[in-house]
């Protein structure tokens, strides 16, 4: 899809970078407490290098200097993450804008008069007329005639949708385009509320709240920073007392070693990516909180028709009565379909194909096709050579055959009575007078589901299928796809039951769902995804919308919040444990000169104190940039036991975490050396 | 260091391990407050009779009612006993005329038996008196062992979703169905060892040279069975359990060992017992004996290796540094000792910590800055278990859910009161040892690194209610006495609040199921975890500090 940009767009990477240096306001910076640390010791830091002895400090000019940019770098290295994480949510959220910009609206006047209006004076409960290469004006419910939209603009779907009025298909978008015949519509939203607003402020994150997890998160951050403050501020006076000096730069760079700085200026990107993964997968969270709930789901309710089956009934088999070969039943199944676009027609040659089993093509040239009725219950063809081929149910079947003299295999019942039970439909297959056979037709599980429920199991995810079907048919499905349970013969209330039922033992329960009847369920459940074809109503009580009305994907979103977490996991352990090496680089550089026998601590071998001081320095720093793509990308998620996933990424972030900075302070030092 | 003494001390802690799971599980019985219990059968009756002199109702309290109990009751215990030790020498059972003690003395001294730290500014034989001693410490002795134990019962009963449960009957419970009769026994024992147990004055004795000697006695092995069990650590006599009388030999040495231990090692069973799977106390018993063993090797290589100085002179020092220990226990039980009374913080000591080694002066600062290797009666354990939700917050957010913790889940709410905690340890060393140094520097007798070791250990040995004294502080004077007993209160309550505030908000969650997605408290990898998060959090506060003092001390010999 076009609309999922490259993370780096130069326009973004650009504006990203003004707004680094933008987000310095010290009244921006105070709401990340992290960063403010570093910017406040880059403040003193700076005055020192206009006054290198303000605090009666000894150390050159030039470390201040040094120390200064650094810090400043770190500011803006955290800054940019940020900024480049929001602007890819507003370079979408312009390109929204833009269709939004001056729609104008044929109003129906009371007296069915209508009147030009821009979009922006319509309000809730006018109604409006839409035509043919129009954009619809605003949110509304089609109530008078059926027409197809392009919504493109909004899902980045470029096949047209159908909608009617009455039923699941009857909302409509503003900033949507009708391409083919006319619709009334009654709006929905007042301006300024509309999806499409809503949509915008969304995406370019004006509205974004800090999630729980967030805040959790952030409370031991800060905590770490104050311990951290009180070890820096409290070593002064320790030192004191042995007659060791320390200097004030010195002592802010260990400060800004120690705090989480690497979290601390990557927090934020990481939550507003893990927003914007979500929308460039086309499902529009209403919430950070719903993403972050969506990685704690415990269950999934899920509707069997058109997510786990496709919805229409397939050819799966061909059953022959007794004195007939397969063959033959399955030739003249065949010959009925030849000219049937119905799904079940298609499905039946599918099925000749794959079975392997041959027909004549051109015996149908010439013949009529004869479309199936509600009243006679079959659709065939009439041959040329006169000879009447007809499909249909059995009963029906059955009659049309007796009515031309012919007789009824008696093993014929037994047949479709099997089929039936199985949770299958059975087609009679008739020539002239003569039954040739049953096609089975069945409601087929899509392909790669039922890895997927197996995917969700280990992760720890039960799964419960809803469908109106008789408990033999939902079980046999249930069955096939492998999902954990299955409610048969469902009725709207029945989920929210289910719903209900779930949470009462603790559990978190997600769901798909489109229709109107839905919407109560939808607000029941801790994360509801609607469908973006389903009506206003289902969306509204939704946390999330799917553009791409794929009911499937919530099984991706469910992932999207699980690495959501564990990309902020990764990288505050990551963060701390960096604390060791910086340790080790720099407490035996602050005494070394007094107390030489430091040097044994000093276990990199850096080359100097300063520059054991700067490489510290720098390794804080430009970690951050470098792990810009991972907080973006988030980490790799791969459905696993929680015991070996938790052993993978302590190994990597955790022990990784140690490891690094021993190995990029002492490659830096290297560098820096040959400058000092 | 013998291969002997070394069997002596894998010999300890072979007992130490056997008896965690079986008194783990009689803990657990003894505040389970089912009606079907064997023991409120035995002890029904005296307990009822308690609570009905006492005017205690045994009904459930809320988090908020249950700290406010803890804090009240101990506030005016701490205050009852000032004003004894303020009025001492005017009050009975006095025989040697100890005079009052002094206010500053007496607001330390107070604070310090109520806050199970026992950090003495006095000596025992001459400051306080018979009736200080016997009566009001004593006193002191069972009820703040008492009050841990209730803390950590309430704060486990937190955790797994029960209700706080109520103050006053937990801490009568932790009196009549632990410390007393433990106590009790282990007098008898002591008295069999050699100690005294008298409320004759001291007796005056002609030497065989004709010199007139004054040895010191009381009620000693009262003292010292309560002194040990309840981690309580304070001295009948000033020199501690390094006194013939307060320590008569290897067995008494042992069987002091095994009070310490015993009830703080028998937490996490209990634990795993009240949140009904054992292996959840054991993954956490197991992570923390690692870290003692750890301990306890560091010292005794430190111990056995001696000082390198005197080893270049040439001196003969097969049995390890021995300044400044009893010849009776040798360098080994010298230097478990040190490790075990800084990791169960009872503070109790049989040598000199002052004269360990740099690095053996540093085992029993780590334990006490971490506070979580077991750790002191009751606090220790919910400081361990704060630790846990640490390790469960992160191990959490790193396989993709909210953490949750028994079921319940971790939030902002309980982290934030968990920051808050966090806090309190580095501020209460830090800041004091910081501000000791720069204004009193004249009251601290060494210079350099040991002198700065000597304030960094007396604030640590406060904040974490151990009590032991690296001595060589004159620390009996106004700043001292009022600067360690605010850290000491401090140290003591404060987590005590937000702790049991983080139980109060867990309790009221609705639990969540365990599924296969859930991430388990109860295996070794959790453990891993655990133990890595206590050791670098605590290594990344006070690195520095020590760096400055015995490691410096250490690099410069």
């Amino acid at each position: 899809m076009d609309k999922k940009k490259s993370m780096l767009s130069g326009e973004i990477a650009s504006s990203a970078l003004k707004q680094s240096f933008v987000k310095l306001d010290p009244r921006i910076m105070a709401r990340n407490p992290v960063m403010f640390v570093v910017e406040i010791g880059f403040l003193i830091t700076l005055l020192l290098c206009f006054a290198p002895g303000a605090f009666g400090g000894t150390v050159p000019r030039w470390f201040n200097i040094v120390t200064a940019v650094i810090l400043l770098l770190t500011l803006l290295f955290a800054n940019f993450a940020e900024a480049l994480a929001e602007g890819r949510g507003k370079a979408q959220a312009d390109s929204l804008k833009k269709t939004k910009k001056d729609i104008s609206a044929n109003k129906l006047g009371s007296g069915g008069a209508i009147k030009v209006v821009p979009a922006s004076e319509l309000r809730k409960g006018d109604f409006v007329v839409v035509a043919a290469g129009e954009l619809i004006p605003g949110d509304g419910e089609v109530v008078e005639g059926l027409a197809s939209v392009d919504e493109s603009a909004i899902t980045g779907e470029s096949a047209p949708v159908i909608k009617e009025a009455g039923g699941d298909f009857s909302s409509v978008t503003g900033g949507t385009k009708v391409v083919s015949d006319r619709i009334k519509v009654r709006i929905t939203a007042d301006p300024g509320e509309s999806f499409l607003d809503r949509m915008i402020s969304l995406v370019e994150g004006a509205k974004r709240q800090k999630t729980p997890n967030e805040i959790a998160l952030n409370t031991v951050l800060v905590s770490l920073t104050l311990i951290f403050m009180i070890v820096v501020v409290t070593l002064p006076f320790l030192s004191d007392f042995l007659n060791i000096r320390m200097e004030i730069p010195i002592l802010i760079a260990l400060l800004v070693c120690l705090i989480p700085t690497t979290i601390g200026g990557l927090l934020s990107a990481i939550g507003i990516a893990g927003m914007d993964r979500v929308t460039q997968f086309n499902v529009l969270a209403m919430s950070g909180k719903a993403v972050e709930a969506s990685g704690d789901i415990n269950t999934i309710i899920l509707d069997k028709t058109g997510t786990i089956t496709f919805g229409n009934r397939m050819a799966s088999e061909f059953v022959p009565v007794r004195g007939i070969r397969e063959e033959e039943t399955a030739y003249w199944a065949a010959i009925s379909s030849l000219k049937d676009e119905t799904p079940e027609g298609r499905s039946v040659l599918e099925l000749m194909k794959k079975n392997g089993f041959s027909y004549d093509e051109n015996l149908g040239d010439g013949g009529e096709f004869v479309e199936f009725k509600a009243e006679t219950r079959m659709s065939g063809i009439d041959l040329e050579d006169g000879r009447i081929v007809r499909k249909g149910a059995v009963d029906a079947v059955k009659q049309w055959v007796r009515s031309r003299g012919g007789s009824v295999p008696d093993d014929l019942d037994a047949a479709s009575n099997a089929i039936a039970t199985a949770g299958g439909t059975p087609l009679a297959v008739a020539v002239d007078s003569r039954i040739y056979g049953l096609i089975y037709l069945k409601d087929t599980v899509k392909p790669g589901m039922k890895e997927r429920f197996e995917q969700m199991r280990r992760m720890g995810i039960k799964t419960i299928m809803c469908t109106g079907d008789n408990p033999l048919t939902a079980a046999t499905i249930a069955r096939e796809a492998g999902v954990d349970d299955f409610i048969a013969e469902s009725k709207p209330e029945d989920k929210i039951a289910v719903i209900r039922r779930e949470q009462a033992e603790g559990k978190l329960v997600a769901m798909t769902g489109d229709g109107t009847n839905d919407a109560p369920a939808l607000a029941q459940a801790d994360v509801g995804i609607a469908m973006n074809s389903g009506t206003v109503a289902a969306k509204e009580a939704a946390n999330m919308v799917d553009l791409d009305s794929d009911p499937s994907k919530i099984i991706e979103v469910v992932a999207i919040g699980k690495q959501l977490l564990m990309t902020r996991g990764a990288l505050t352990t990551f963060s701390i444990a960096n604390d060791v090496a910086k340790y080790f680089a720099i407490i035996p550089a602050m005494f070394m000169i007094a107390i030489p026998q430091m040097q044994t601590l000093n276990i990199m071998r850096l080359d100097s104190p300063l520059s054991a001081i700067l490489s510290a320095l720098i390794f804080n720093a430009i970690i951050i940039p470098l792990l810009i793509p991972l907080a973006m990308r988030g980490v790799a998620y791969k459905p696993m036991s929680t015991s070996r996933l938790l052993g993978k990424n302590l190994l990597i972030y955790g022990f990784g975490g140690i490891v690094a900075p021993f190995v990029g302070i002492k490659l830096i030092d290297l560098a820096v050396q040959l400058f000092i | 260091m013998t291969t002997l003494s070394i069997i002596a001390i894998l010999v300890t802690l072979l007992i130490v391990v056997a008896l965690a799971k079986p008194v783990g599980l009689y803990l657990a019985a003894a505040f389970d407050y089912g009606s079907g219990s064997r023991l409120n059968r035995v002890f029904g009756p005296v307990e009822r009779l308690i609570y009905r002199i006492g005017g205690i109702r045994e009904e459930n309290q809320s988090w908020k009612t249950y700290a406010a109990s803890l804090i009240c009751s101990n506030a005016v215990m701490i205050f009852l006993i000032y004003l004894v030790l303020r009025f001492q020498g005017m009050l009975p059972l006095n025989p040697a005329g100890i005079p009052n003690m002094e206010p500053s003395l007496a607001f330390n001294t107070a604070i310090s038996f109520m806050a199970n730290t026992d950090l003495q500014h006095y000596s025992g034989e001459s400051g306080a008196s018979y009736l200080s001693q016997a009566s009001v410490l004593v006193f002191a002795m069972f009820v703040s062992p008492a009050t841990g134990l209730a803390l950590v019962m309430a704060f486990i009963r937190g955790l797994t979703g029960k209700g706080a449960g109520n103050f006053f009957v937990d801490l009568i419970r932790a009196l009549t169905r632990v410390l007393l009769p433990v106590a009790f026994v282990s007098a008898l024992l002591f008295v069999f060892m050699g100690v005294p147990q008298t409320f004759e004055p001291a007796a005056t004795v002609t030497t065989l040279e004709g010199a007139q000697q004054t040895i010191a006695r009381g009620p000693i092995a009262s003292f010292l069975a309560i002194k040990e069990l309840g981690n309580n650590g304070g001295g009948f006599l000033g020199v501690n359990s390094a006194h013939p009388f307060e320590n008569p030999s290897g067995l008494s040495n042992l069987l002091q060992i095994l009070l310490m231990m015993l009830v703080t090692t028998a937490l996490p069973f209990a634990y795993g017992k009240m949140a009904g799977s054992i292996k959840q106390g054991r993954v956490l018993f197991v992570s923390m004996l690692v870290i003692l063993i750890v301990m306890t090797g560091i010292s005794l290589t430190a111990e056995s290796a001696g000082n390198p100085v005197l080893n270049a002179l040439g001196v003969q020092h097969a049995q390890g540094s021995m300044e400044g220990k009893e010849v009776r226990f040798g360098e080994t039980q010298s230097a478990f000792y040190s490790v075990i009374t800084t990791a169960a913080e009872t503070g109790a000591v049989n040598t000199m910590h002052d004269t360990l080694t740099p690095i053996g002066g540093l085992v029993p600062l780590a334990n006490m800055m971490l506070n979580t290797v077991f750790g002191g009666m009751g606090v220790g354990f919910v400081n361990v278990l704060m630790y846990a939700i640490i390790a469960v917050f992160l191990s959490g957010l790193m396989v993709g859910r909210t953490p949750e913790f028994l079921g319940r889940k971790i939030e902002g709410k309980e982290m934030k009161l968990i920051a808050v905690t966090l806090l309190i340890q580095p501020f209460l060393i830090l800041v004091p040892t910081a501000i000791a140094l720069a204004t009193h520097p004249e009251t601290i007798s060494n210079p350099g690194f040991h002198g700065l070791t000597q304030a960094l250990y007396e604030y640590t040995s406060s904040a974490a209610n151990n009590g032991s004294g690296f001595e060589g502080l004159s620390d009996a004077n106004t700043f001292w006495n009022v600067s360690t007993g605010i850290v000491m209160f401090l140290g003591r309550y404060l987590s005590m609040v937000t702790l049991l505030a983080v139980a109060g908000s867990l309790a009221a969650k609705k639990p969540i199921p365990e599924s296969s997605g859930t991430f388990r408290t109860d295996t070794a990898m959790f453990g891993a975890v655990f133990v890595g998060i206590v050791l670098i959090v605590g290594a990344l506060t006070f690195f520095p500090a020590v760096v400055l003092g015995p490691i410096a001390e250490q690099l410069t010999l």
